[in-house]
């Protein structure tokens, strides 16, 4: 502001201080382990590269399977002039996007400035830093590209609800192909739903959907869409964090399938 | 009655320190009304800022705990008494004395956004006609009572003091108000990125949680602007898109 001359009297608080008396620091631990235990398990399990589909279960870490050996798989196997030095996974083909849709994520942002980086750990407690340069300059500026990672995760909502369709065929022994619904078509379902609820309410969508009219009752659909939106995004927070443990839910469940540990009981 | 032991700070923009004060209080008792005993009775010189003591003037922003709170709108019985409560002006601004601060640097910050202007009235006899929906959104924002207790803190302006360069919560509220309004034809996307600095907001939400009106600053007025400066400055396809487009609106 030009003309906002502000002098301040009382001294700057050090790393952690404040005079608030509550539990202050819970909130941001709890988000700091949530966020560290799925990023360790997805992590391990992108680095797998086995033991991701289970009948017409595909794990949704691994989805779409661009390259790969399983019956999902949409180019066939694993290419050859694939660097040999470089791990292979198919998750490592597509992980990126539904990653990158939840890094620039106005939620998370403002979640894990908090818990990762201290910006601030929780409100009126002292930062550890006296450089400031928020979201206005690089590098954190480049979250504004966090639409384009809404459209591919729209696109991947296709993709996961694909998946559900293709987990409601099952394999007999004899090699014959029935439908059917198991507890992992259940599973996959809630995955897509929960997705669904966390995409669809994305401050993104929101914006592109009506809220960048100022006259949103004459944007798309006369503003019931917008309506719709802002009413998933009220939840934003809620369908964050029930699509994140319910997706690496998801992968355990088919991994755990696949690997013998679990028998996945059949429902019809 | 039961008594609680209040620390409050005492000073002015020279220097100052904590003070330890014990008063009886009612139930049904706010921090302001004991405050107001303490000055009646045990301290006639402290320096509280107050006017309606319903929560509608902003006036008697404070922190409370190290929560910014208005103080008339805080019962006791909603804090622990087994402990002094830490009664302390608003950090984020210069002290007058003792709970009063300055806060009319915001008063500057709010006269650098441009004002309201409305396009031609709809009708002959000078009327406008405006959606229910398109009204609602905006009107969220008119219940600003301008307590500053976003300003205050939030940690840009409160540990950065950044005010050169950040509006501040409050302002991109009104900001917000005036650029999102049906009947508005103003401009003001590249002075907020520009000039008042909505880049800086880190979305972290502190001012939606202390705001006494249950503004969702946040959600609602900050995010929906950093998408219209997206539009603007950082996204090549829509702005593709708007070459072959009719001006706003
Ligand atoms: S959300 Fe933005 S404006 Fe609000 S307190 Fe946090 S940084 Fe400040
Ligand atoms: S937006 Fe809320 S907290 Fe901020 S000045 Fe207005 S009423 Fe107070
Ligand atoms: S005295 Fe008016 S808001 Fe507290």
């Amino acid at each position: 502001m030009p003309d906002a001359e502000v002098r301040v009297s009382l001294p700057q608080r050090h790393f952690g201080e404040t005079a608030r008396t509550d539990l202050w620091w819970l909130q941001p631990l709890v988000v700091f382990l949530g966020l560290s235990g799925f990023i360790v398990y997805s992590t391990w399990a992108a680095f797998q590269g086995a033991h991701y589909t289970y009948q017409g279960y595909l794990s949704p870490f691994y989805s779409p399977e661009i390259f790969g050996n399983s019956r999902h798989s949409w180019f066939g196997p694993w290419p050859l002039w694939w660097p040999g030095w470089l791990p292979y996974s198919p998750a490592f083909l597509i992980l990126w996007a539904p990653g990158g849709f939840r890094l620039t994520c106005y939620y998370y942002r403002g979640a894990y400035y908090k818990s990762f980086w201290a910006a601030p750990l929780s409100c009126t407690v002292g930062k550890p830093f006296k450089k400031y340069r928020g979201e206005a300059k690089l590098p954190l500026i480049l979250q504004n590209v966090h639409r384009y990672f809404l459209y591919l995760a729209l696109l991947f909502l296709v993709f996961l609800s694909i998946d559900v369709y293709h987990a409601m065929w099952f394999e007999t022994p004899e090699g014959v192909v029935q439908f059917g619904i198991g507890v992992g078509t259940i599973v996959l379902l809630i995955n897509v739903i929960l997705l669904g609820g966390y995409t669809f309410g994305c401050h993104s969508l929101r914006h592109l959907i009506g809220g960048k009219k100022d006259c949103v009752s004459k944007s798309f659909g006369g503003g019931k869409p917008y309506d719709c939106v802002s009413c998933l995004n009220r939840k934003h927070m809620l369908f964050a964090w029930m699509s994140l443990f319910w997706v690496g839910f998801t992968d355990f469940y088919v991994r755990m399938c696949s690997m013998g540990v679990f028998t996945d009981w059949r429902i019809i | 009655m039961a008594t609680a032991t209040f620390k409050i700070w005492r000073g002015d923009a020279s220097g100052g320190e904590y003070r330890d004060y014990t008063a009886e209080f009612d139930q049904g008792m706010v921090v302001l009304d004991v405050l107001h005993h303490i000055q009646a009775e045990q301290a006639g010189d402290l320096a509280i800022r107050w006017n309606c003591k319903a929560g509608k003037c902003g006036s008697c922003s404070a922190e409370i705990n190290g929560k910014p709170r208005l103080m008339c709108m805080t019962r006791m019985s909603t804090l622990p008494v087994d402990e002094p409560i830490t009664i302390q002006p608003m950090q984020t601004f210069p002290i007058i004395r003792d709970l009063v601060t300055d806060v009319s640097s915001n008063f500057k910050m709010k006269r650098s956004i441009k004002k309201f202007k409305p396009r031609p009235p709809d009708t002959e006899d000078g009327a406008w006609l405006m959606d229910q929906q398109d009204v609602e959104r905006v009107q969220e924002f008119r219940k600003c009572i301008e307590c500053f207790l976003c300003q205050d803190v939030c940690h840009v302006l409160r540990e950065h003091h950044m005010h050169d360069e950040f509006i501040g919560p409050r302002h991109l509220v009104y900001a917000a108000a005036l650029e999102m309004h049906p009947l508005d034809t103003e401009d003001r996307v590249a002075d907020l990125k520009k000039l008042h600095g909505a880049g800086y907001c880190n979305i972290t939400k502190c001012c939606t949680k202390v705001c006494p009106e249950h503004i969702t600053i946040t959600d609602n007025a900050i995010i929906p602007l950093k998408e219209r400066i997206a539009d603007e400055f950082y996204d090549p396809v829509t702005k593709l898109f708007r070459i072959f487009q009719p001006k706003k609106k």
